[in-house]
Protein backbone atom coordinates (compact mmCIF):
# COMPACT_ATOMS: atom_id res chain seq x y z
CA UNK A 1 0.00 0.00 0.00
CA UNK A 2 2.75 2.67 0.84
CA UNK A 3 4.29 1.99 -2.41
CA UNK A 4 1.22 3.49 -4.29
CA UNK A 5 0.95 6.52 -1.46
CA UNK A 6 4.61 7.06 -1.68
CA UNK A 7 4.16 8.12 -5.46
CA UNK A 8 4.25 11.79 -4.93
CA UNK A 9 7.38 12.03 -2.66
CA UNK A 10 9.36 9.57 -5.41
CA UNK A 11 8.14 11.92 -8.33
CA UNK A 12 9.16 14.94 -6.28
CA UNK A 13 12.34 13.84 -5.63
CA UNK A 14 13.18 11.81 -8.63
CA UNK A 15 15.70 13.00 -11.52
CA UNK A 16 12.98 13.39 -14.50
CA UNK A 17 12.44 10.75 -16.41
CA UNK A 18 13.94 10.37 -19.84
CA UNK A 19 12.10 10.65 -22.85
CA UNK A 20 11.60 7.55 -24.96
CA UNK A 21 13.83 8.42 -27.71
CA UNK A 22 13.48 4.73 -29.52
CA UNK A 23 13.53 1.67 -28.68
CA UNK A 24 15.21 -1.60 -29.06
CA UNK A 25 12.95 -4.09 -29.72
CA UNK A 26 11.44 -4.90 -32.62
CA UNK A 27 7.71 -3.09 -34.09
CA UNK A 28 5.70 -5.57 -33.29
CA UNK A 29 6.62 -6.83 -29.91
CA UNK A 30 6.11 -3.50 -28.92
CA UNK A 31 2.48 -3.57 -30.57
CA UNK A 32 1.81 -6.68 -28.81
CA UNK A 33 2.84 -5.39 -25.66
CA UNK A 34 0.49 -2.25 -25.77
CA UNK A 35 -1.85 -4.68 -26.88
CA UNK A 36 -1.99 -7.11 -24.17
CA UNK A 37 -1.21 -4.37 -21.73
CA UNK A 38 -4.39 -2.48 -22.58
CA UNK A 39 -6.70 -5.82 -23.17
CA UNK A 40 -5.64 -6.46 -19.69
CA UNK A 41 -6.71 -3.07 -18.66
CA UNK A 42 -10.21 -2.54 -20.39
CA UNK A 43 -11.30 -6.12 -18.74
CA UNK A 44 -10.45 -5.32 -14.97
CA UNK A 45 -10.67 -1.50 -15.01
CA UNK A 46 -12.47 -0.50 -17.61
CA UNK A 47 -15.61 -2.43 -18.71
CA UNK A 48 -16.38 -2.73 -14.72
CA UNK A 49 -16.07 1.10 -14.32
CA UNK A 50 -18.82 1.04 -17.24
CA UNK A 51 -20.43 -1.54 -15.86
CA UNK A 52 -21.59 0.33 -12.36
CA UNK A 53 -22.80 3.58 -14.06
CA UNK A 54 -24.72 1.13 -16.70
CA UNK A 55 -26.43 -1.14 -13.87
CA UNK A 56 -27.64 1.81 -12.29
CA UNK A 57 -28.95 3.92 -15.17
CA UNK A 58 -30.45 0.81 -16.23
CA UNK A 59 -34.37 1.23 -15.09
CA UNK A 60 -33.93 5.00 -16.03
CA UNK A 61 -33.16 8.35 -14.66
CA UNK A 62 -36.13 8.41 -12.42
CA UNK A 63 -35.65 5.08 -10.89
CA UNK A 64 -32.23 6.11 -10.26
CA UNK A 65 -33.21 9.32 -8.69
CA UNK A 66 -35.55 7.50 -6.61
CA UNK A 67 -33.09 5.20 -4.94
CA UNK A 68 -30.87 8.00 -4.06
CA UNK A 69 -33.37 10.07 -2.33
CA UNK A 70 -34.66 7.04 -0.52
CA UNK A 71 -34.93 7.82 3.27
CA UNK A 72 -32.47 4.95 4.25
CA UNK A 73 -30.09 5.83 1.17
CA UNK A 74 -29.73 9.87 2.16
CA UNK A 75 -29.28 8.24 6.66
CA UNK A 76 -26.83 6.30 4.30
CA UNK A 77 -25.01 8.96 2.63
CA UNK A 78 -25.16 11.44 5.87
CA UNK A 79 -24.01 8.48 8.10
CA UNK A 80 -20.89 8.27 5.36
CA UNK A 81 -20.25 12.37 5.64
CA UNK A 82 -19.85 12.35 9.29
CA UNK A 83 -17.58 9.27 9.62
CA UNK A 84 -15.44 10.65 7.06
CA UNK A 85 -15.24 14.01 8.56
CA UNK A 86 -14.43 13.42 11.75
CA UNK A 87 -11.83 10.52 10.54
CA UNK A 88 -10.17 12.38 8.20
CA UNK A 89 -9.28 15.64 10.21
CA UNK A 90 -8.65 13.22 12.87
CA UNK A 91 -5.85 11.85 10.80
CA UNK A 92 -4.78 14.60 9.23
CA UNK A 93 -3.99 15.99 12.43
CA UNK A 94 -1.99 13.04 13.05
CA UNK A 95 0.08 12.55 9.74
CA UNK A 96 1.36 16.53 10.38
CA UNK A 97 2.64 15.92 13.75
CA UNK A 98 4.15 12.63 12.55
CA UNK A 99 6.04 13.88 9.87
CA UNK A 100 7.41 16.98 11.78
CA UNK A 101 8.50 14.89 14.18
CA UNK A 102 10.13 12.15 12.05
CA UNK A 103 11.19 14.29 9.13
CA UNK A 104 12.91 17.20 11.15
CA UNK A 105 14.41 15.11 13.77
CA UNK A 106 16.61 12.02 14.78
CA UNK A 107 15.86 9.49 17.03
CA UNK A 108 16.46 6.24 18.42
CA UNK A 109 13.72 3.88 17.06
CA UNK A 110 12.78 5.82 13.97
CA UNK A 111 12.11 3.07 12.17
CA UNK A 112 10.52 1.20 14.29
CA UNK A 113 7.73 3.71 14.59
CA UNK A 114 7.80 4.26 10.85
CA UNK A 115 6.36 0.40 11.01
CA UNK A 116 3.94 0.78 13.42
CA UNK A 117 2.22 3.75 11.43
CA UNK A 118 1.64 1.49 8.31
CA UNK A 119 0.47 -1.20 10.64
CA UNK A 120 -3.40 -0.72 9.90
CA UNK A 121 -2.47 -1.06 6.15
CA UNK A 122 -1.32 -4.83 7.17
CA UNK A 123 -4.34 -5.31 9.33
CA UNK A 124 -7.02 -7.03 7.16
CA UNK A 125 -10.45 -4.78 7.74
CA UNK A 126 -11.95 -7.41 9.32
CA UNK A 127 -9.79 -8.17 12.30
CA UNK A 128 -9.41 -4.10 12.38
CA UNK A 129 -13.45 -4.60 13.21
CA UNK A 130 -12.86 -7.56 15.58
CA UNK A 131 -10.96 -5.01 17.59
CA UNK A 132 -13.51 -2.98 18.95
CA UNK A 133 -15.91 -5.64 19.18
CA UNK A 134 -13.42 -7.13 22.18
CA UNK A 135 -12.93 -3.97 23.11
CA UNK A 136 -16.64 -2.31 23.28
CA UNK A 137 -18.86 -5.54 22.77
CA UNK A 138 -21.21 -6.62 25.60
CA UNK A 139 -18.47 -9.36 26.57
CA UNK A 140 -15.69 -6.53 25.67
CA UNK A 141 -13.01 -5.09 28.15
CA UNK A 142 -15.65 -2.14 28.65
CA UNK A 143 -18.51 -4.01 27.81
CA UNK A 144 -19.87 -4.18 31.42
CA UNK A 145 -19.16 -0.30 32.27
CA UNK A 146 -20.65 0.54 29.19
CA UNK A 147 -23.77 -0.71 29.37
CA UNK A 148 -24.17 0.44 32.85
CA UNK A 149 -23.59 4.00 31.87
CA UNK A 150 -25.64 3.58 28.97
CA UNK A 151 -22.61 4.55 26.46
CA UNK A 152 -23.14 3.05 22.91
CA UNK A 153 -19.99 2.38 20.88
CA UNK A 154 -20.55 -0.79 19.01
CA UNK A 155 -23.61 -1.24 16.41
CA UNK A 156 -23.52 2.81 16.96
CA UNK A 157 -21.81 5.68 15.48
CA UNK A 158 -19.06 5.96 17.43
CA UNK A 159 -17.97 2.58 16.62
CA UNK A 160 -18.46 3.30 13.15
CA UNK A 161 -16.05 6.76 13.66
CA UNK A 162 -13.60 4.19 15.55
CA UNK A 163 -13.17 1.83 12.49
CA UNK A 164 -12.76 4.27 9.71
CA UNK A 165 -9.88 6.07 12.18
CA UNK A 166 -8.13 3.01 12.52
CA UNK A 167 -8.32 2.19 8.72
CA UNK A 168 -7.32 5.38 7.42
CA UNK A 169 -4.48 6.13 10.19
CA UNK A 170 -1.68 6.18 8.02
CA UNK A 171 -2.65 7.98 4.73
CA UNK A 172 -1.57 11.43 5.64
CA UNK A 173 1.42 10.55 7.41
CA UNK A 174 2.84 8.14 4.78
CA UNK A 175 2.54 10.84 1.94
CA UNK A 176 3.73 13.59 4.26
CA UNK A 177 6.93 11.71 5.86
CA UNK A 178 9.25 11.03 2.43
CA UNK A 179 7.55 14.49 1.29
CA UNK A 180 8.89 16.22 4.27
CA UNK A 181 12.09 14.47 4.75
CA UNK A 182 12.80 15.48 0.79
CA UNK A 183 12.37 18.54 1.56
CA UNK A 184 14.68 19.37 4.53
CA UNK A 185 14.39 21.50 7.34
CA UNK A 186 17.10 24.66 5.89
CA UNK A 187 13.77 26.85 4.93
CA UNK A 188 12.13 26.18 8.29
CA UNK A 189 15.51 26.94 10.52
CA UNK A 190 16.08 30.29 8.37
CA UNK A 191 12.48 31.64 9.98
CA UNK A 192 13.09 30.71 13.17
CA UNK A 193 16.64 32.33 13.26
CA UNK A 194 15.12 35.42 12.02
CA UNK A 195 12.54 35.31 14.91
CA UNK A 196 9.50 33.62 13.02
CA UNK A 197 7.76 31.41 16.28
CA UNK A 198 7.29 27.63 15.73
CA UNK A 199 4.01 27.72 14.90
CA UNK A 200 4.54 31.07 12.45
CA UNK A 201 6.71 28.99 10.98
CA UNK A 202 5.03 25.82 10.54
CA UNK A 203 1.79 27.69 8.90
CA UNK A 204 3.73 30.58 7.12
CA UNK A 205 6.51 28.11 5.67
CA UNK A 206 6.25 24.65 6.00
CA UNK A 207 2.55 24.29 5.36
CA UNK A 208 3.17 26.31 1.47
CA UNK A 209 5.37 23.26 1.33
CA UNK A 210 3.43 20.63 1.89
CA UNK A 211 0.85 21.67 0.93
CA UNK A 212 -0.25 19.63 -2.12
CA UNK A 213 1.42 16.83 -0.42
CA UNK A 214 -1.35 16.97 2.33
CA UNK A 215 -4.23 17.59 -0.15
CA UNK A 216 -3.46 14.21 -2.00
CA UNK A 217 -2.75 12.55 1.93
CA UNK A 218 -6.18 13.86 2.36
CA UNK A 219 -8.38 12.88 -0.44
CA UNK A 220 -6.61 9.05 -0.58
CA UNK A 221 -7.65 9.45 2.87
CA UNK A 222 -11.01 9.99 2.85
CA UNK A 223 -11.70 7.84 -0.40
CA UNK A 224 -10.64 4.99 1.47
CA UNK A 225 -13.06 6.14 4.87
CA UNK A 226 -15.87 7.20 2.98
CA UNK A 227 -15.78 3.22 1.13
CA UNK A 228 -14.63 1.10 3.94
CA UNK A 229 -16.45 -1.69 4.18
CA UNK A 230 -15.17 -4.68 5.88
CA UNK A 231 -14.26 -2.81 9.41
CA UNK A 232 -17.19 -1.15 9.43
CA UNK A 233 -19.67 -3.92 8.11
CA UNK A 234 -18.19 -5.77 11.61
CA UNK A 235 -19.37 -3.09 13.93
CA UNK A 236 -22.44 -1.71 12.33
CA UNK A 237 -24.87 -4.06 13.24
CA UNK A 238 -26.59 -3.43 10.05
CA UNK A 239 -29.57 -0.85 11.81
CA UNK A 240 -31.48 0.40 8.48
CA UNK A 241 -31.35 4.09 8.52
CA UNK A 242 -29.04 4.31 11.62
CA UNK A 243 -26.02 2.65 11.24
CA UNK A 244 -25.63 1.73 7.49
CA UNK A 245 -22.74 3.48 6.08
CA UNK A 246 -22.97 3.87 1.77
CA UNK A 247 -20.95 0.81 1.41
CA UNK A 248 -23.00 -1.23 3.91
CA UNK A 249 -26.63 0.15 2.25
CA UNK A 250 -25.08 -1.14 -1.29
CA UNK A 251 -24.72 -4.56 0.51
CA UNK A 252 -28.25 -5.05 1.80
CA UNK A 253 -30.08 -3.60 -1.00
CA UNK A 254 -27.97 -6.44 -3.22
CA UNK A 255 -28.53 -9.13 -0.93
CA UNK A 256 -31.97 -8.80 -1.48
CA UNK A 257 -32.47 -8.52 -5.12
CA UNK A 258 -32.72 -5.00 -5.21
CA UNK A 259 -29.88 -4.44 -7.89
CA UNK A 260 -30.64 -1.57 -9.72
CA UNK A 261 -30.81 0.54 -6.37
CA UNK A 262 -27.70 -1.12 -5.30
CA UNK A 263 -25.81 0.17 -8.20
CA UNK A 264 -27.49 3.45 -7.61
CA UNK A 265 -25.81 4.04 -4.74
CA UNK A 266 -22.56 2.32 -5.72
CA UNK A 267 -22.44 4.61 -8.67
CA UNK A 268 -22.25 7.58 -6.12
CA UNK A 269 -19.24 5.99 -4.43
CA UNK A 270 -17.65 5.42 -8.34
CA UNK A 271 -18.15 8.75 -8.64
CA UNK A 272 -16.27 9.79 -5.74
CA UNK A 273 -13.59 7.48 -6.72
CA UNK A 274 -13.41 9.06 -10.10
CA UNK A 275 -12.93 12.22 -8.71
CA UNK A 276 -10.29 11.53 -6.39
CA UNK A 277 -8.66 9.95 -8.93
CA UNK A 278 -8.79 13.16 -11.11
CA UNK A 279 -8.00 15.36 -8.35
CA UNK A 280 -4.72 12.98 -7.65
CA UNK A 281 -3.40 12.99 -11.08
CA UNK A 282 -3.99 16.87 -11.55
CA UNK A 283 -1.39 17.19 -7.90
CA UNK A 284 0.62 14.58 -9.92
CA UNK A 285 1.33 17.16 -13.05
CA UNK A 286 1.35 20.11 -10.71
CA UNK A 287 4.15 18.40 -8.94
CA UNK A 288 5.45 17.06 -12.30
CA UNK A 289 5.83 20.90 -13.95
CA UNK A 290 6.78 22.52 -10.60
CA UNK A 291 9.82 20.20 -10.92
CA UNK A 292 10.43 20.57 -14.09
CA UNK A 293 10.66 24.30 -13.78
CA UNK A 294 12.71 24.02 -10.45
CA UNK A 295 15.07 21.76 -12.39
CA UNK A 296 15.19 24.89 -15.71
CA UNK A 297 16.02 27.35 -13.01
CA UNK A 298 18.81 25.45 -11.23
CA UNK A 299 20.85 24.87 -14.68
CA UNK A 300 19.78 28.46 -15.79
CA UNK A 301 21.88 29.62 -12.47
CA UNK A 302 24.42 27.36 -12.99
CA UNK A 303 25.06 28.43 -16.20
CA UNK A 304 24.95 32.11 -14.95
CA UNK B 1 17.70 16.98 27.99
CA UNK B 2 15.15 14.65 26.15
CA UNK B 3 16.46 10.93 25.97
CA UNK B 4 15.12 10.03 22.52
CA UNK B 5 17.16 12.93 20.67
CA UNK B 6 20.79 11.35 19.52
CA UNK B 7 23.62 13.63 20.21
CA UNK B 8 24.38 14.25 16.94
CA UNK B 9 21.67 15.62 16.09
CA UNK B 10 22.25 19.11 14.53
CA UNK B 11 18.56 20.61 14.48
CA UNK B 12 18.31 22.73 17.63
CA UNK B 13 16.72 25.18 16.31
CA UNK B 14 13.55 23.37 15.15
CA UNK B 15 10.98 23.40 17.84
CA UNK B 16 7.98 21.28 18.69
CA UNK B 17 9.90 18.22 19.07
CA UNK B 18 8.10 16.73 22.32
CA UNK B 19 5.29 17.81 20.94
CA UNK B 20 4.76 16.48 17.87
CA UNK B 21 6.34 13.27 18.90
CA UNK B 22 4.32 12.78 22.00
CA UNK B 23 1.20 13.19 20.10
CA UNK B 24 2.18 11.16 17.69
CA UNK B 25 3.06 8.39 20.37
CA UNK B 26 -0.58 8.55 22.36
CA UNK B 27 -2.24 8.89 19.46
CA UNK B 28 -0.76 5.62 17.61
CA UNK B 29 -1.09 3.84 21.13
CA UNK B 30 -5.05 5.03 21.38
CA UNK B 31 -6.04 4.06 18.25
CA UNK B 32 -3.43 1.02 16.94
CA UNK B 33 -1.01 -0.58 19.36
CA UNK B 34 -3.80 -0.65 22.99
CA UNK B 35 -6.58 -2.07 20.56
CA UNK B 36 -4.56 -4.21 18.27
CA UNK B 37 -2.93 -5.89 22.04
CA UNK B 38 -6.74 -7.04 22.58
CA UNK B 39 -6.79 -9.44 20.17
CA UNK B 40 -3.44 -10.98 21.87
CA UNK B 41 -4.47 -10.76 25.18
CA UNK B 42 -7.77 -12.12 24.17
CA UNK B 43 -5.88 -15.53 23.08
CA UNK B 44 -4.08 -15.64 26.14
CA UNK B 45 -7.38 -16.49 28.18
CA UNK B 46 -7.26 -19.63 26.11
CA UNK B 47 -5.87 -22.92 26.64
CA UNK B 48 -3.70 -24.02 24.26
CA UNK B 49 -5.44 -26.66 23.20
CA UNK B 50 -8.55 -24.71 22.76
CA UNK B 51 -6.53 -22.41 20.42
CA UNK B 52 -4.75 -24.56 18.56
CA UNK B 53 -7.97 -26.43 17.59
CA UNK B 54 -9.90 -23.25 16.90
CA UNK B 55 -7.24 -22.52 14.09
CA UNK B 56 -6.84 -25.97 12.84
CA UNK B 57 -10.45 -27.13 12.63
CA UNK B 58 -11.24 -28.35 9.14
CA UNK B 59 -13.10 -25.73 7.84
CA UNK B 60 -10.55 -22.90 8.86
CA UNK B 61 -7.71 -24.97 6.84
CA UNK B 62 -10.02 -24.72 3.96
CA UNK B 63 -10.38 -21.32 4.31
CA UNK B 64 -6.30 -20.62 4.34
CA UNK B 65 -5.81 -22.69 1.57
CA UNK B 66 -8.57 -20.45 -0.29
CA UNK B 67 -7.54 -17.02 0.99
CA UNK B 68 -3.79 -17.23 0.62
CA UNK B 69 -3.71 -19.58 -2.61
CA UNK B 70 -5.96 -17.90 -4.11
CA UNK B 71 -3.65 -14.37 -3.27
CA UNK B 72 -0.80 -15.93 -4.73
CA UNK B 73 -2.06 -16.69 -7.78
CA UNK B 74 -3.80 -12.95 -8.05
CA UNK B 75 -0.46 -11.71 -6.90
CA UNK B 76 1.51 -13.86 -9.67
CA UNK B 77 -1.02 -12.89 -12.36
CA UNK B 78 -0.45 -9.05 -11.64
CA UNK B 79 3.29 -9.83 -11.61
CA UNK B 80 3.13 -10.32 -14.97
CA UNK B 81 0.13 -7.90 -16.19
CA UNK B 82 1.50 -5.62 -14.05
CA UNK B 83 5.21 -5.30 -15.31
CA UNK B 84 3.68 -5.39 -18.91
CA UNK B 85 1.56 -2.36 -18.00
CA UNK B 86 4.32 -0.96 -16.42
CA UNK B 87 6.81 -1.09 -19.22
CA UNK B 88 4.06 0.31 -21.83
CA UNK B 89 3.29 3.28 -19.75
CA UNK B 90 6.70 3.80 -19.03
CA UNK B 91 8.28 3.01 -21.91
CA UNK B 92 6.11 3.41 -25.55
CA UNK B 93 3.57 6.27 -26.48
CA UNK B 94 0.36 5.51 -27.61
CA UNK B 95 -3.16 7.68 -27.36
CA UNK B 96 -4.90 7.88 -23.90
CA UNK B 97 -1.74 6.92 -21.94
CA UNK B 98 -2.43 9.90 -19.18
CA UNK B 99 -5.69 8.32 -18.71
CA UNK B 100 -4.57 4.89 -18.91
CA UNK B 101 -2.16 5.65 -16.14
CA UNK B 102 -4.47 7.78 -13.91
CA UNK B 103 -6.86 4.44 -14.30
CA UNK B 104 -3.99 2.33 -12.99
CA UNK B 105 -5.05 3.36 -9.25
CA UNK B 106 -8.80 2.73 -9.71
CA UNK B 107 -8.48 -0.25 -7.87
CA UNK B 108 -7.68 1.70 -4.68
CA UNK B 109 -9.70 4.25 -4.84
CA UNK B 110 -12.92 2.10 -6.04
CA UNK B 111 -15.11 0.87 -2.80
CA UNK B 112 -14.26 -2.73 -2.25
CA UNK B 113 -17.85 -3.64 -1.93
CA UNK B 114 -18.39 -1.26 -5.13
CA UNK B 115 -16.17 -3.94 -7.04
CA UNK B 116 -17.41 -6.43 -5.29
CA UNK B 117 -21.02 -6.24 -7.01
CA UNK B 118 -20.05 -4.89 -9.90
CA UNK B 119 -17.48 -8.11 -10.84
CA UNK B 120 -20.09 -10.90 -9.43
CA UNK B 121 -22.73 -9.10 -11.65
CA UNK B 122 -20.04 -9.20 -14.99
CA UNK B 123 -19.21 -12.87 -14.27
CA UNK B 124 -22.63 -14.15 -13.24
CA UNK B 125 -24.07 -17.01 -15.87
CA UNK B 126 -26.46 -13.96 -17.36
CA UNK B 127 -23.51 -10.90 -16.99
CA UNK B 128 -21.90 -9.51 -19.74
CA UNK B 129 -18.76 -11.56 -19.31
CA UNK B 130 -19.72 -14.82 -17.57
CA UNK B 131 -22.38 -15.68 -20.38
CA UNK B 132 -19.73 -15.71 -23.20
CA UNK B 133 -17.82 -17.94 -20.29
CA UNK B 134 -20.19 -19.85 -19.82
CA UNK B 135 -20.75 -21.40 -22.71
CA UNK B 136 -17.29 -22.50 -22.39
CA UNK B 137 -17.74 -24.33 -19.13
CA UNK B 138 -16.21 -22.01 -17.07
CA UNK B 139 -17.76 -20.57 -14.33
CA UNK B 140 -16.11 -17.72 -12.30
CA UNK B 141 -19.08 -16.16 -10.23
CA UNK B 142 -19.69 -18.24 -6.75
CA UNK B 143 -16.35 -19.91 -7.34
CA UNK B 144 -13.22 -19.63 -6.00
CA UNK B 145 -12.35 -18.81 -9.47
CA UNK B 146 -14.19 -15.59 -8.66
CA UNK B 147 -12.12 -15.14 -5.74
CA UNK B 148 -9.10 -15.32 -7.46
CA UNK B 149 -10.68 -13.23 -9.83
CA UNK B 150 -11.40 -10.27 -7.14
CA UNK B 151 -8.35 -10.79 -5.38
CA UNK B 152 -5.88 -9.93 -8.85
CA UNK B 153 -8.48 -6.94 -9.29
CA UNK B 154 -7.40 -5.43 -6.23
CA UNK B 155 -3.71 -6.14 -6.43
CA UNK B 156 -3.23 -4.27 -9.86
CA UNK B 157 -1.99 -1.03 -8.66
CA UNK B 158 0.69 -2.65 -6.21
CA UNK B 159 2.81 -3.70 -9.03
CA UNK B 160 2.61 -1.33 -11.76
CA UNK B 161 3.33 1.56 -9.35
CA UNK B 162 6.67 -0.40 -7.56
CA UNK B 163 7.77 -0.72 -11.22
CA UNK B 164 6.93 2.01 -12.77
CA UNK B 165 9.27 4.44 -11.04
CA UNK B 166 12.60 2.16 -11.51
CA UNK B 167 11.89 1.57 -14.95
CA UNK B 168 11.97 5.59 -15.41
CA UNK B 169 14.72 5.67 -13.64
CA UNK B 170 16.36 2.95 -15.20
CA UNK B 171 20.08 3.72 -17.35
CA UNK B 172 18.99 3.55 -21.21
CA UNK B 173 22.40 3.64 -21.93
CA UNK B 174 22.66 -0.14 -21.14
CA UNK B 175 20.65 -1.09 -22.96
CA UNK B 176 22.11 0.46 -26.13
CA UNK B 177 25.47 -0.90 -24.98
CA UNK B 178 23.98 -4.58 -24.68
CA UNK B 179 22.27 -4.15 -28.20
CA UNK B 180 25.48 -2.65 -29.70
CA UNK B 181 27.46 -5.22 -28.73
CA UNK B 182 25.10 -7.71 -30.01
CA UNK B 183 22.54 -9.21 -27.53
CA UNK B 184 19.35 -9.87 -29.12
CA UNK B 185 16.21 -7.67 -27.54
CA UNK B 186 15.51 -10.71 -25.62
CA UNK B 187 19.26 -11.11 -24.49
CA UNK B 188 19.04 -7.65 -23.26
CA UNK B 189 15.72 -8.24 -21.60
CA UNK B 190 16.48 -11.37 -19.68
CA UNK B 191 20.62 -10.42 -18.70
CA UNK B 192 20.17 -6.18 -18.44
CA UNK B 193 16.53 -5.57 -17.51
CA UNK B 194 14.87 -7.65 -15.35
CA UNK B 195 17.96 -8.29 -12.72
CA UNK B 196 16.74 -4.03 -12.50
CA UNK B 197 13.58 -4.66 -12.00
CA UNK B 198 13.41 -8.10 -9.98
CA UNK B 199 13.20 -6.37 -6.20
CA UNK B 200 10.38 -3.88 -7.45
CA UNK B 201 8.57 -7.47 -8.81
CA UNK B 202 8.87 -8.73 -5.53
CA UNK B 203 7.80 -5.94 -3.98
CA UNK B 204 4.95 -5.15 -5.88
CA UNK B 205 3.74 -9.10 -5.55
CA UNK B 206 4.43 -8.87 -1.54
CA UNK B 207 2.19 -5.65 -1.33
CA UNK B 208 -0.02 -7.16 -3.57
CA UNK B 209 -0.29 -10.84 -1.79
CA UNK B 210 -0.43 -8.39 1.36
CA UNK B 211 -3.29 -6.70 0.16
CA UNK B 212 -5.44 -10.03 -0.89
CA UNK B 213 -4.84 -12.21 1.87
CA UNK B 214 -6.76 -10.08 4.39
CA UNK B 215 -9.41 -8.50 1.65
CA UNK B 216 -13.00 -8.97 2.65
CA UNK B 217 -15.69 -6.52 0.79
CA UNK B 218 -14.54 -7.59 -3.20
CA UNK B 219 -14.63 -11.05 -2.48
CA UNK B 220 -17.90 -11.87 -0.43
CA UNK B 221 -20.07 -10.91 -2.66
CA UNK B 222 -18.42 -13.41 -5.89
CA UNK B 223 -17.26 -15.94 -3.41
CA UNK B 224 -20.23 -18.06 -3.21
CA UNK B 225 -19.21 -18.20 0.50
CA UNK B 226 -19.46 -21.73 0.64
CA UNK B 227 -18.04 -23.82 3.72
CA UNK B 228 -14.56 -25.92 2.69
CA UNK B 229 -15.14 -24.62 -1.06
CA UNK B 230 -15.33 -20.80 -1.54
CA UNK B 231 -15.25 -19.13 2.13
CA UNK B 232 -12.48 -17.16 2.48
CA UNK B 233 -10.72 -16.62 5.90
CA UNK B 234 -11.96 -12.99 6.73
CA UNK B 235 -15.51 -14.53 6.36
CA UNK B 236 -15.15 -17.59 8.06
CA UNK B 237 -13.86 -14.66 11.09
CA UNK B 238 -17.40 -13.02 10.75
CA UNK B 239 -18.87 -16.17 10.82
CA UNK B 240 -17.52 -16.84 13.98
CA UNK B 241 -18.18 -13.52 15.33
CA UNK B 242 -22.44 -13.86 14.56
CA UNK B 243 -22.00 -17.34 16.13
CA UNK B 244 -20.84 -15.09 19.24
CA UNK B 245 -17.49 -17.07 19.41
CA UNK B 246 -15.41 -14.60 20.29
CA UNK B 247 -12.35 -16.74 21.36
CA UNK B 248 -12.29 -18.52 17.96
CA UNK B 249 -13.03 -16.04 15.93
CA UNK B 250 -10.07 -13.96 17.43
CA UNK B 251 -7.36 -17.29 17.49
CA UNK B 252 -7.97 -17.09 13.73
CA UNK B 253 -7.47 -13.41 13.65
CA UNK B 254 -4.03 -13.57 15.56
CA UNK B 255 -2.99 -16.36 12.69
CA UNK B 256 -4.08 -13.70 9.90
CA UNK B 257 -2.18 -10.89 12.07
CA UNK B 258 1.13 -13.00 12.66
CA UNK B 259 1.22 -13.63 8.97
CA UNK B 260 0.16 -10.11 7.67
CA UNK B 261 3.27 -9.04 10.04
CA UNK B 262 6.03 -11.45 8.79
CA UNK B 263 4.41 -9.90 5.00
CA UNK B 264 5.07 -6.34 6.37
CA UNK B 265 8.84 -7.45 7.81
CA UNK B 266 9.33 -8.41 4.29
CA UNK B 267 8.22 -5.69 2.20
CA UNK B 268 10.10 -3.47 4.30
CA UNK B 269 13.38 -5.39 3.24
CA UNK B 270 12.43 -5.54 -0.15
CA UNK B 271 12.08 -2.21 -0.24
CA UNK B 272 15.27 -1.51 1.30
CA UNK B 273 16.75 -3.75 -1.06
CA UNK B 274 14.89 -1.90 -4.12
CA UNK B 275 16.41 1.30 -2.32
CA UNK B 276 19.89 0.06 -2.35
CA UNK B 277 19.34 -1.46 -6.01
CA UNK B 278 18.55 1.77 -7.67
CA UNK B 279 20.92 3.75 -5.07
CA UNK B 280 24.09 1.37 -7.00
CA UNK B 281 22.98 2.35 -10.54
Amino acid sequence: MSAVLDTVAKDAAAPAPRRATHTLEPRWVRHALITVALLFLTLFLFVPLVAVFFEALKRGWATYVEAVIDPDALAAIKLTFIAAGISVPLNLVFGVAASWAIAKFDFRGKSVLLTLIDLPFSVSPVIAGLIYVLLFGAQGWFGPWLMDHDIKILFAVPGIVLATVFITFPFVARELIPLMQAQGSEEEEAALVLGASGWATFFRVTLPNIKWGLLYGVILCNARAMGEFGAVSVVSGHIRGETNTMPLQVEILYNEYNFTAAFAIASLLALLALVTLAIKSLIEWRLHAARKTNLQMQTTEHRA
Amino acid sequence: MNPFVSRSSANRVIPGFGLSLGFTIFYLALIVLIPLSAIFLKTFTMSWDAFWSAVTSPRVMASYRLSFGAALIGALINVIFGGIVAWVLVRYKFPGKRFIDALVDLPFALPTAVAGITLTSLYSSNGWIGQYLEKLGIKVAFTPLGVVLALTFIGLPFVVRTVQPVLEDAERELEEAAASLGASPWQTFIRVILPGIVPALLTGFALAFARATGEYGSVVFIAGNMPMVSEITPLFIITKLEQYDYAGATAIAVVMLVVSFVLLLTINLLQAWTRKRAGKS
